[in-house]
């Protein structure tokens, strides 16, 4: 327990400094103390405190928002599973979510203008439904194929499955476009810059919803890291306890879906690092450091993105793979907690 | 008190009843070791008598309780199990799983008191699995987590510990320390023992009590040496190639 209030503070602090560091940063450099009186409102031009407030503030809230959800959607998924490298990004579940969204805006840009404008109107709740309709579906797929599969076939049934539904989405969109449903703009790629601040609350609220369904979850989702048959023994009830896991993850993934797009190897690696900090893999404890270590994570990423490059920004996922793939590589390698599953 | 009444256990479709009409009781204390040929019904006899699958007809009551009609929660404090499935949980600390045989006991965090871990620490030390701790549970051999297994179960405190065939992947002098350490955890904390078993000849050795399978629907009870005097074990074991010698306690290749 020591070892858990530790490590959240240490993450915590990290988490905040860096917060600090991506709110005076950008192609505008700020200094610490500039940035700090523009956030809360003190002696600041009405210039700095529109890039600090409007612009940077959300973004970095979105990346902290969904960094956390897609850790805490890991050890989840990881335990639901009992899988090593299952995540919301490698199961399929993002793209799914995105697959969701695409059919929704088609629909309705094919019903005409009133479909549209309506989606256009609740664009924050209805593209989260979508998605979580999305995601929703393709869990409960990926959980029933998971119990006649092994692991590592499942992994790649659920890349090419991400696939399939990516290009789905992209085919889909193109016509809607077309068809003159451009409600829904980029998404190609994942990035945590795209959200308005009134929006936020469509991000938030599922995401709370989800932690407080896997805080509630998680005694008995340790002992389903035994299998079925111990978890039953052990007095969970098995059936109940998947449903709501998985209502958990949804709640968790789609909205991170629907504002963010598919934002890769956060969910996967960060209950890796969870565990190693915390020296146990019972769910409770791992869920404030995972949700902390995948908000740390996203932070980075999109502070590397946004670094003050020459004219462009760079690509998130391609941030985030190049700092996620090999620590992947690394565990399934050589950690010898997945040795067995190896 | 261990009572099956009438038991009948089996699968409602079509592979039907597997045991009939089973009436028996076990005392307190007791280590029982459950023998048939594979597929004579030992796993579905032992799951239904631990909850884990509803019984046809009849019922298996401990002190009185129906353990099929026990609440999940009340039944997890009861009765404790251990599998011979081979199952792999990446990152499962030893202290884990040892520490999850007192969930049923904790709050809703699961958080263990220092009462909780002073019982799995007892059952580390029972089970000789303490050197095991700090390690992860799937870089454990066989044997080894096994033990850790045992420690969970016992940590469980539970009136009735049921171990299905978990000595299987072990070589003989682990199968001797796992069954001599069964039968003292029965005699010392009170619990019953029921050990599913392909171990003839350590069986008829350790348990007090046998449960013979023959595979046609017949079951037996008694002490060792009477099934294996009145010809039962021959009954359930012998084929074309191999009879049980009552007289040497073993089987004999017929010639």
């Amino acid at each position: 327990m020591a070892r858990v209030a530790t490590s959240s503070i240490a993450l915590g602090a990290a988490l905040a400094a860096l917060a600090l560091y991506a709110l005076a940063h950008g192609q505008i450099t700020l200094s610490i103390p500039e940035a700090l009186a523009a956030l809360f409102g003190a002696h600041a031009d009405a210039m700095t405190a529109q890039i600090v407030v409007d612009i940077r503030l959300p973004r970095v809230l979105t990346a902290m928002l969904a960094g956390g959800a897609l850790g805490v959607a890991g050890v989840l998924m990881q335990a639901l599973f009992r899988n090593p490298v299952a995540d919301a990004w490698s199961l399929g579940l993002l793209a799914g979510g995105q697959l969701g969204v695409a059919l929704t805006v088609t629909a309705a840009a094919f019903a005409g203008p009133a479909a549209i404008s309506f989606l256009t109107l609740f664009a924050g709740p209805s593209i989260t439904v979508a998605a979580a309709g999305g995601v929703a579906l393709t869990a409960v797929f990926m959980l029933t194929l998971g119990r006649r599969i092994g692991a590592i076939t499942l992994l790649v049934v659920g890349l090419m499955l991400g696939f399939t539904a990516q290009g789905l989405t992209s085919v889909l969109l193109h016509f809607a476009a077309r068809a003159g449903g451009r409600v829904y703009g980029g998404w190609s790629d994942a990035s945590f810059a795209g959200v308005e601040p009134a929006s936020l609350p469509w991000l938030t609220l599922p995401i709370v919803i989800g932690v407080a369904l896997a805080v509630a979850t998680a005694k008995p989702l340790t002992s389903l890291l035994l299998g079925e048959t111990y978890a039953k023994s052990l007095g969970v009830r098995v059936t109940t306890l998947r449903r709501l896991a998985l209502a958990a993850t949804v709640a968790l993934v789609a909205p991170v879906v629907a504002f963010c797009g598919p934002v890769s190897f956060i969910g996967l690696i960060a209950p890796h690092f969870a565990r190693r900090l915390a020296g146990s893999a019972r769910i409770l404890p791992l869920l404030p450091l995972a949700a902390l270590g995948g908000a740390l994570l996203a932070l980075a990423g999109d502070a590397i993105v946004h670094a003050p490059w020459e004219q462009h920004f760079l690509h998130l996922n391609a941030i985030l793979a190049i700092l996620g793939a090999p620590v992947v590589i690394l565990i399934l390698v050589f950690s010898p907690a997945v040795r067995g599953w190896r | 008190m261990l009572a099956l009444q009438d038991l009948s256990v089996g699968y409602a479709k079509t592979r039907g009843a597997v045991l009939e009409a089973v009436s028996l009781t076990a005392e307190r204390g007791s280590f029982i070791c459950v023998l048939g040929r594979n597929g004579a019904g030992k796993s579905t006899l032992m799951r239904t008598i631990a909850g884990l699958q509803a019984p046809l007809a009849g019922a298996a009551t401990l002190n009185g309780e129906d353990v099929a009609a026990m609440r999940p929660a009340t039944r997890a404090r009861r009765v404790a199990v251990v599998l011979t499935e081979r199952l792999f949980s990446p990152g499962l600390k030893v202290d884990d799983v040892v520490s999850l045989g007192r969930q049923p006991f904790t709050s809703w965090q699961g958080h263990l008191t220092p009462e909780d871990w002073a019982i799995a620490n007892n059952a580390f030390a029972q089970t000789k699995a303490s050197a095991f701790r700090g390690r992860f549970f799937d870089d454990l051999s066989d044997g080894e987590r096994q033990r850790v297994l045992i420690a969970r179960a016992i940590a469980q405190t539970a009136q009735l510990m049921i171990l299905d065939e978990i000595t299987a992947f072990l070589d003989l002098p682990g199968r001797v320390e796992i069954m001599t350490l069964l039968r003292r955890h029965a005699r010392e904390s009170g619990a019953i023992v029921i050990l599913s078993s392909h171990d003839l000849d350590l069986s008829l050795q350790l348990a007090d009590t046998i449960w013979l399978l023959d595979g046609k629907g017949g079951f037996r009870i008694g002490p060792p040496h009477m099934l294996a005097s009145d010809g039962a074990i021959g009954v359930a074991f012998d084929t074309e190639s191999i009879a049980f010698a009552p007289a040497l306690g073993r089987f004999e290749l017929r010639s």
